[in-house]
């Protein structure tokens, strides 16, 4: 699978770029749609025959080992809508030839960079693949070369250089106690010196360097700009998959497969996971600007995973492995209508927007889906995420962090409301006369997005069976 | 293992242009400081018996990053020359107390005495060769490598083309 999800794309791009003429340019689109494609069946096809099979043996040519489990599967699964969907939105985003390819060009490496964080079980080689997803990152955010989005890319390329040397030093104190950077000769070393000092130190650099990835409060000085700032479909990646991807599921990963769930560890992502989500929420209902009221609500909304994370339990975990779906394709889902809503009206501004639902139906519509998704309101898929997360909080006793998790989600549905009622909804404003849908492009990938958001929610027990109920399997 | 004053001078030799690449004015000063305080660094590697780590190190840093740092910051709006000297003075405010947080974190972490109270682990027998460590156990991060550099010459062509354009 490595070999398939990692040296397939990066051989394609480097032919699609060596080929003669404007072909490579014309094929493009065509070839990271299907990559995305593929990812998408191989991840629902978890423990297929097709695993042991033809797959095996491609990784035997290589060399390559995979060491996956259902965490890994829901991430892979994330990550290839995500980039399809991104994908899909910069064709009626992104109009020049050369622009577009040069995208498509940096969303492949993009999505090498998260697949190969989701699937290696070594710490510098996970480290590798931070930095391809960082550099990426990076180049995608300044791609319309504005002062806005340069200003964006500067601010995360800063921050992300923090979180490097943090982690770098992190890793280098723990190669100081083991014999090699595999989780599990890491995990091992970690548990011989568990009252260690210097790894205590050194376990904290790292998740600090993790919560400047992952846009955690109060490292997260960096995302409302850059999700703001980026185009649209680079938004999508960003606020979809690519935090969740370098910031949770790496905590999630390192802190069953490596760490281990301690009681200072816990303390620490309880507390950081509970003042995101509230930190999150009250300056979302502040903003007027649509893309930075989506960016501070993501804050909030990861805050949730990592008190999932926090409670050191299965069903902490599953809760936060299921919100990290719903949360990447709910989001995913309010950007793409963003990108239709800032084609269509020319603007970002909540105030200068109203009324259009009646002209933006499917816009209006499956935003409300998303939005309801995302306050928790059953049966949409976000009610039962929230609710394993909280069920968990109540088991593990943690009763305040229970109540301002339930508290928040009340925030969350107030600046939802406000950014309904604002957009949306009462009379058309002046102006907004002879507004037209959004592009084809747009409509179908949302309806598709909130058809995914309906069944998520309306199937959980399937999903529950299917995905989840084997997380519990990466709690050491 | 045994740190000479050679590596303590190489220490300071990289702590000294790690600064001159903050502080300066000139972009092109900054990135050759950049350069110095990596190609330092590696040596400091080397000295220390970690080949792979310094070649790693030396390709890394040395070439790619500076290009995609250097891309990035020259994209932005040129300054005047009084905004620059203006921009300076603020920048040497800001950091005035950089190489004192240093000296004082030094000192900090002397005085507390952090015990190295953990298991060390037991060097293996027979030491791998640095072919067998590049082609047999880390080459998945040479795969990695290909592919920050190939982000590195897309982020060059996607962030410089436009640029050159914008210069005619």
């Amino acid at each position: 699978m490595p070999a398939i999800l990692i040296l397939v794309p990066l051989f394609g791009v480097m032919a699609l770029n060596l080929m003669p003429g404007k072909f490579g340019r014309r094929v493009a689109f065509w070839f990271a749609a299907g990559i995305f494609a593929i990812q998408i069946a191989l991840a629902v096809l978890k423990g297929h025959v097709i695993w042991s099979g033809a797959l095996d043996r491609f990784d035997t040519l290589f060399r390559l080992k995979f060491s996956g489990d259902n965490l890994s599967f829901i991430t892979l699964l994330c990550i290839g809508i995500v980039s399809l969907t991104s994908l899909i939105i910069s064709r009626c985003t992104i109009r020049d030839e050369k622009e577009s390819f040069k995208f498509i060009n940096i969303l492949i490496i993009a999505s090498i960079g998260m697949c190969g964080i989701v699937m290696v079980d070594d710490i510098f080689s996970l480290y590798v693949f931070l930095e391809i997803s960082a550099i990426a990152s990076f180049i995608l955010i300044a791609f319309s070369k504005d002062i806005n989005g340069l200003e964006g890319s500067f601010k995360y390329l800063m921050l992300s250089a923090v979180a490097t040397v943090l982690m770098l030093a992190s890793i280098a104190i723990l190669l100081l106690t083991s014999s090699g950077t595999g989780f599990s000769v890491l995990r091992n070393a970690v548990a011989l010196s568990r009252n260690s000092y210097m790894i205590t130190f050194a376990i904290g650099l790292f998740l600090s360097g993790l919560f400047i990835k992952g846009g955690l409060v109060p490292f997260h000085g960096w995302l409302p700009d850059a999700y703001s700032a980026a185009p649209a479909p680079v938004s999508i990646l960003l606020a979809g998959v690519m935090t969740k991807v370098c910031g949770v599921y790496t905590l999630m990963r390192l802190t069953s497969s490596v760490f281990g769930f301690t009681e200072p560890i816990k303390n620490i992502l309880l507390l950081v996971g509970t003042l995101s989500i509230i930190v999150g929420a009250f300056a979302a209902l502040g903003q007027n600007n649509f893309k930075r009221m989506l960016a501070y609500s993501s804050i909030s909304q990861v805050g949730y995973l990592i008190v999932g994370i926090g409670t050191g339990t299965a069903l902490g975990m599953m809760g936060a492995a299921f919100h990290l779906f719903n949360h990447a394709i709910f989001k995913t889902l309010l950007f793409v209508n963003s990108a239709a809503l800032e084609k269509e009206t020319g603007t970002n501004s909540m105030d200068r927007m109203g009324g259009l639902s009646y002209r933006m139906p499917v816009t209006g519509t499956t935003s409300v889906i998303a939005m309801l998704s995302a306050c928790g309101v059953p049966p949409l898929a976000g009610f039962w995420s929230k609710l394993l997360i909280i069920i968990a909080l109540w088991q593990t006793a943690h009763y305040s962090y229970a109540v301002i998790a339930i508290m928040a989600s009340v925030l969350t549905l107030a600046y939802f409301l406000y950014m309904q009622r604002q957009i949306f909804f009462g009379k058309l404003k002046s102006g907004f006369e002879n507004l037209k849908e959004a592009c084809p492009e747009n409509t179908i990938t949302a309806s598709l997005l909130a058809g995914i958001t309906i069944a998520a929610g309306v199937a959980f027990p399937f999903v529950y069976n299917y995905f989840l109920v084997q997380i519990k399997d990466i709690i050491r | 293992m045994n740190v000479t004053n050679i590596d303590l001078s190489l220490l300071g030799i990289m702590l000294l242009a790690a600064l001159w690449t903050v502080m300066g004015r000139s972009l092109l000063k900054a990135t050759i400081g950049l350069a110095l305080t990596s190609a330092v660094l590696t040596i400091l590697i080397f000295r220390l018996n970690s080949p792979l780590a310094a070649v790693f190190e030396l390709s890394v840093c040395t070439g790619l990053i500076t290009v995609v740092f250097v891309s990035t910051i020259s994209l932005t709006k040129p300054l005047t020359h009084k905004e620059i000297i203006e921009m300076s003075k603020n920048r040497h405010k800001r950091y005035i107390y950089l190489p004192l947080i240093l000296v004082l974190t030094a000192i900090g972490l002397v005085l507390l005495k952090i015990p190295n109270d953990f298991a060390v682990p037991q060097p293996p027998e027979t030491p791998l060769s640095v072919q067998n460590i590049l082609w047999n156990v880390r080459h998945l991060d040479l795969f990695g490598q290909i592919i920050i550099m190939l982000a590195g010459a897309f982020g060059v062509v996607t962030l410089f083309t436009e640029r050159r354009k914008d210069d005619r």
